[in-house]
């Protein structure tokens, strides 16, 4: 018996697989290939001098070994810049190798190719550089003053400015009966993906064809930008991402400087060759996210309520743009959250800095967030400010700024980053606050509090909201196909780094179908199956291909019941669709099952299987017609592709109740809370592990993870060992809630999930320890020795 | 991170292991937790490798007459859960709960981290305290090494090239004796920003002796006799903030690991006075 599927806890499909060690990622390919290695700049700025080889070549197992003076054609043009803007008025992108300066530490300048990794890292080691050493550019305040400069061309090295109004914010603050300013910043983090980055290429040098894998977000990207830069037609290059160990935003940059070389030096030596990024090399020559300053001015009335608000922010955008602004300009539209202040100005610079590039991280890509977590923690903390200066409760000046049920479909006035109108389609703040109360007891919170006093402990409540844009365009695509043996192939051209899309996928398919779900297989991320697609980032997947492989499926339905209407004789509204069989409603002694519906879709003259020869008792086709009629196609399936008008925007509301130990400053957490609505559920077991996996990255965030760039531009603690990001030990029980209202600009009404846990952490944990601790906290991450540092300070002042 | 070129050798005897280590720029691989991400990171390219793993001689805890004697192949594991180690030196158990995770503990070796004489080791700094043995292989013969001779620097030991540490022996404690071990690290398992192991000996309810060993904030475990402050807290912490010298890093100020050093002796010495009085009950 079917049952309905969407909705359902159903365990992950690829799970078995994935936890026996039967998963295929990047590195488990291509054992005999040749391996490449990079020697990467030591130094955040200088130019390159000379390149000395002579100890290199004599390395037994030595293929090649590449500089910039050896790439050819468009390999040697600098790498795209892949989403141009009018506010990115210097974009910069660098070369797949150096081209006589390097403006990072991790910066590629030599390509080593040998029979394996050691033996190429052997090479490397023997490969002397000398450079000139210039003065580099680290952190904003640097960056700001401009005493040296990131690229030459580029003054004040500002790659970016914007400035966007709705309403006049500065004369509504002027006339306001309160006003504050506040000084905000979040530091760098990382993507961290379990599995790095990975290329492993093969030039089939008979049929002049590239067949290329990538751990990316994004094969039809990759696809495209490396038959660009061979100079290959499309059709002669595919790509497929494997298993991948997670992205988090890391992967959706693309072409990365490896996956033009990697496939370069296939074709040109005619051998498969790969690579793949170790740890080292992820921290510092991917990218990062996160840095900001932000100066708030904020004018409100009595009640609390924003008149107007100010907001001008600075970005360290690193060494290159290839990414363009995305992450700034997600800051300054998704900032406001579910407020409504009466006026809002937002001015952005985004800055140069010899610094790895960033990319947006998880909500920005797990690094989940992408600019929203800054824009949250810089909304979050004026709100409670706000409270704290009118002496109300916090949750009650939120309540006070919300935009209610009834205004929605909601416009802010501004433009997504998806260029279109920025309005919020669904949402009930209120009622997710009150939700949010109940569950964390926030009412009750005072008597906890002096219960824990009464012990001499010392406790601290925070609360935060957002709201995301999920499911940006422009589109996905889904086909679905039935075969003669009942196996139901799904396809997208979307990608998975572990979020369950062979699950959710085949949820959908299996009720749109009315197939057991053990009978649908999901591929994604091949352009062999699928060549049409995006890539996966923004929480949209389920979003776009859910509602894409919806649609391929209901047309697959319609066809497979016209066919059936036909071999039982009968109206295809009197039929049914059953665990695989088609029948007549109320008269189960008529049927036919799905797989004979797919031999009789295709009129073939070999009887293969069972299938074909249960086939032979039916009849269908109208013999005044072709076999295959004029509007018709052979086979039982069926393509689609969703696009729609605009972004759907989710959003939740955090709480956390945390301890700080009296002495040592360290942060207990004793319960977080979330609520969350993003609209209809495909499954709600996989949303939760997003869940706990986004407040995973947002308690790493709040608590342990940054960048330790020193001055010359060397990144501290690029290891897991000094890079903190947290165990499991260190990530709470997370009590999550759910509040379903269904988007109405999609088919199944659903909205994403992918980055909501991650993106209030600064903002929750901020709030919570100033809560405790009763001083401002305007810096995020803090770590115990930074809270016990500003604990003394605080004295000292007082 | 691949490992620069090196020779594996895998002996088979005691006598064979110490020939192996005469090679020039030898390692001894035993548990590998500390040995093989520096091989990886090529921030050590020994030559030759001599995995002791074979050498089941290696691999006891025993009871040697006063002291207990654990060999260079038993794993944290292992000691972690081993009777003997609970009852005659508690203190090894208490170190043990704060190193890593079990994947680690499964394979890492305690002597093989005493070995390392890592300031941060939790082990070192119980070696340091409980004044344990260091036995020593070599071609001349064996010898032995008293641990506060044995810590001469961070990762730095006495010990000789070609020289293979084969067991440590710990002298066991009677009932009159309470242990304790406390630290504070950035995340559980993580290294120390600071930590204290404490041993004192009550005897019908007084203290009879109290000594610390500091570790994480100097280049070696410094042992520190507070028989004389223990009862006055502030001038234990006087006394003791005199003795270190922690620095700053990412992760803490000096200041702040002063800090936990002076809340970590004060609950190490609580704790081990309580778990005497528990030992005695």
């Amino acid at each position: 018996m079917t049952t309905k599927s969407f909705g359902e806890p159903i365990l992950r499909k690829e799970d078995p697989r994935l936890v026996s060690g039967q998963g295929r990622y990047l590195d488990d390919l291509g054992h005999d290939a040749l391996a490449a290695a990079f020697l990467r700049s030591p130094h955040a700025s200088a130019r390159i001098l000379d390149i000395d080889v002579t100890d290199a070549l004599e390395v037994p197992g030595l293929i090649g070994i590449y500089t910039y003076e050896d790439l050819e054609g468009r390999v040697a043009e600098p790498l795209p810049l892949l989403i141009p803007h009018p506010a990115l008025l210097n974009g910069r992108t660098g070369y797949p190798l150096a081209n006589e300066y390097v403006r990072h530490v991790g910066e590629a300048i030599v390509m080593v190719i040998a029979e394996d990794r050691y033996v190429a890292e052997d090479v490397v080691d023997l490969i002397k550089v000398s450079y000139e050493i210039l003065k580099p550019v680290v952190g904003i305040e640097n960056a700001k003053a401009a005493h040296n400069a990131v690229h030459p061309s580029v003054p004040n090295n500002v790659s970016a400015h914007s400035v966007k109004e709705v309403g006049d914010a500065r004369a509504m603050i002027e006339s306001a009966p309160h006003k504050l300013s506040l000084d905000l910043f979040i530091e760098r983090s990382a993507c961290s993906p379990l599995e790095g980055k990975g290329v492993y290429a093969i030039w089939e040098e008979d049929s002049q064809e590239l067949r290329l894998w990538s751990s990316t977000q994004t094969s039809t990207g990759v696809r495209a930008a490396v038959a660009a830069k061979l100079d290959l037609p499309l059709q002669k290059v595919e790509c497929i991402a494997p298993d991948v160990g997670g992205g988090f935003g890391v992967k959706i940059m693309h072409p990365w400087p490896e996956e033009v070389l990697i496939p370069w030096a296939a074709r040109k030596l005619k051998r498969p060759v790969k690579w793949s990024e170790d740890r080292r090399e992820h921290f510092i020559s991917s990218a990062h996210e996160r840095a900001q300053e932000h100066h708030i001015e904020v004018g409100f009335d009595e009640e609390g309520r924003i008149l107007g608000l100010d907001v001008t922010f600075f970005h360290d955008n690193g060494a290159y743009t290839p990414y363009g602004i995305i992450i700034p300009l997600i800051t300054s539209t998704q900032l406001l959250g579910p407020y409504k202040p009466a006026s809002y100005r937002v001015e952005f610079t985004s800055l140069f800095t010899n610094t790895v590039l960033v990319i947006p991280y998880r909500g920005a890509g797990r690094p989940r967030g992408a600019g929203r977590p800054q824009g949250v923690f810089a909304m979050e903390r004026t709100v409670d400010a706000i409270a704290k200066y009118l002496k109300l409760d916090r949750t009650v000046v939120r309540e006070r700024n919300f935009i209610q049920p009834h205004e929605m479909p909601y416009d802010l006035g501004l433009i997504f980053q998806d260029g279109r109108p920025l309005e919020y389609d669904s949402g009930d703040f209120p009622a997710s606050m009150a939700m949010l109360k109940k569950m964390v007891g926030w009412d009750d919170f005072e008597t906890m509090r002096s219960e824990y006093a009464a012990m001499g402990r010392k406790i601290g409540i925070g609360v935060a909201c957002y709201v995301e844009g999920t499911g940006v365009g422009p589109y996905e695509g889904g086909f679905v196909q039935v075969e003669t043996s009942g196996r139901i192939n799904v396809a997208t051209g979307l990608t998975s780094q572990g979020q369950g899309h062979q699950t959710v996928f085949a949820q959908i398919v299996a009720d749109e179908l009315g197939v057991p779900i053990e009978d649908v297989f999901v591929t994604t991320g091949d352009t062999r199956r699928f060549p049409y697609a995006v890539g996966t980032f923004a929480s949209r997947a389920a979003v776009m291909s859910g509602n894409a492989i919806a649609l391929a499926a209901r047309q697959v339905r319609d066809k497979a019941l016209r066919l059936a209407g036909e071999a039982l004789e009968c109206d295809p509204q009197d039929l049914e669709i059953v665990d695989g069989i088609i029948r007549v409603k109320g008269d189960h002694t008529k049927s036919i099952a799905l797989k004979t519906v797919a031999v009789l879709s295709n009129p073939l003259r070999y009887a293969f299987d069972e299938s074909a020869k249960a086939a032979t008792q039916f009849a269908v086709g109208d013999t005044s017609k072709p076999p295959v009629p004029e509007d018709q196609e052979p086979g039982l399936e069926g393509k689609d592709y969703y696009s729609p008008m605009a972004s759907t925007f989710a959003n939740g509301m955090h709480a956390v109740i945390i301890e700080i130990l009296p002495e040592t400053a360290e942060v207990k957490i004793l319960r977080y809370v979330v609520v969350h609505d993003c609209g209809r559920v495909i499954n709600p077991m996989i949303v939760e592990g997003q869940i706990h996996g986004g407040v995973a990255q947002g308690v790493a965030g709040a608590l342990y993870e940054r960048m330790a760039y020193d001055e010359s531009g060397q990144l501290q603690n690029a290891s897991f060992m000094d890079f903190l990001m947290p165990y499991s030990t260190e990530i709470p029980t997370v009590e999550a809630g759910h509040l379903e209202t269904p988007s109405p600009l999609n088919p199944l009404g659903i909205k994403g999930a992918g980055e909501a846990g991650v993106i209030p952490g600064s903002a929750v944990f901020a709030s919570a320890i100033e809560d405790a601790e009763g001083f401002e906290i305007r810096r995020m991450p803090i770590s115990p020795s930074e809270l016990w540092e500003l604990r003394r300070t605080m004295k000292e002042n007082a | 991170m691949k490992p620069s070129r090196f020779q594996y050798v895998r002996p088979r005897s005691i006598p064979e292991a110490v020939m192996a280590l005469q090679r020039h720029n030898s390692k001894v691989l035993a548990g590998g937790q500390s040995l093989t991400p520096l091989l990886s990171m090529r921030l050590a390219s020994p030559e030759v490798l001599v995995d002791i793993n074979g050498l089941t001689e290696l691999s006891g805890i025993e009871l040697r007459g006063s002291e207990l004697w654990i060999g260079a192949i038993a794993r944290h594991q292992e000691v972690l859960t081993h009777h003997l180690v609970q009852t005659h030196v508690p203190l090894i158990q208490q170190a043990l709960g704060y190193v890593a995770h079990p994947v680690i503990r499964n394979r890492g070796t305690s002597v093989g981290s005493i070995a390392h004489a890592d300031p941060a080791g939790e082990l070192t700094a119980v070696a340091a305290l409980l004044g344990a043995r260091i036995h020593v292989s070599a071609q001349q013969g064996p010898r032995e090494i008293l641990a506060a001779d044995f810590f001469v620097g961070p990762l730095e030991s006495a010990l000789q090239h070609g020289e293979l540490v084969t067991g440590v022996s710990f002298p066991v404690l009677d009932a009159t004796w309470g242990s304790s071990c406390q630290e504070v690290s950035r995340r559980h398992g993580d290294y120390a920003l600071a930590g204290v192991c404490a041993l004192v000996q009550v005897l019908d309810g007084r203290i009879m002796a109290a000594r610390i060993a500091i570790f994480s904030v100097a280049g070696t475990p410094l042992v520190i006799d507070v028989m004389d402050v223990h009862e006055d807290h502030e001038k234990l912490n006087l006394k003791v903030q005199a003795l270190i010298d922690p620095d700053t890093d990412i992760h803490a100020t000096a200041d702040y690991r002063r800090q936990l050093v002076k809340t970590l002796v004060v609950q190490a010495l609580t704790e081990a006075r309580v778990h005497a009085e528990l030992r005695q009950s």
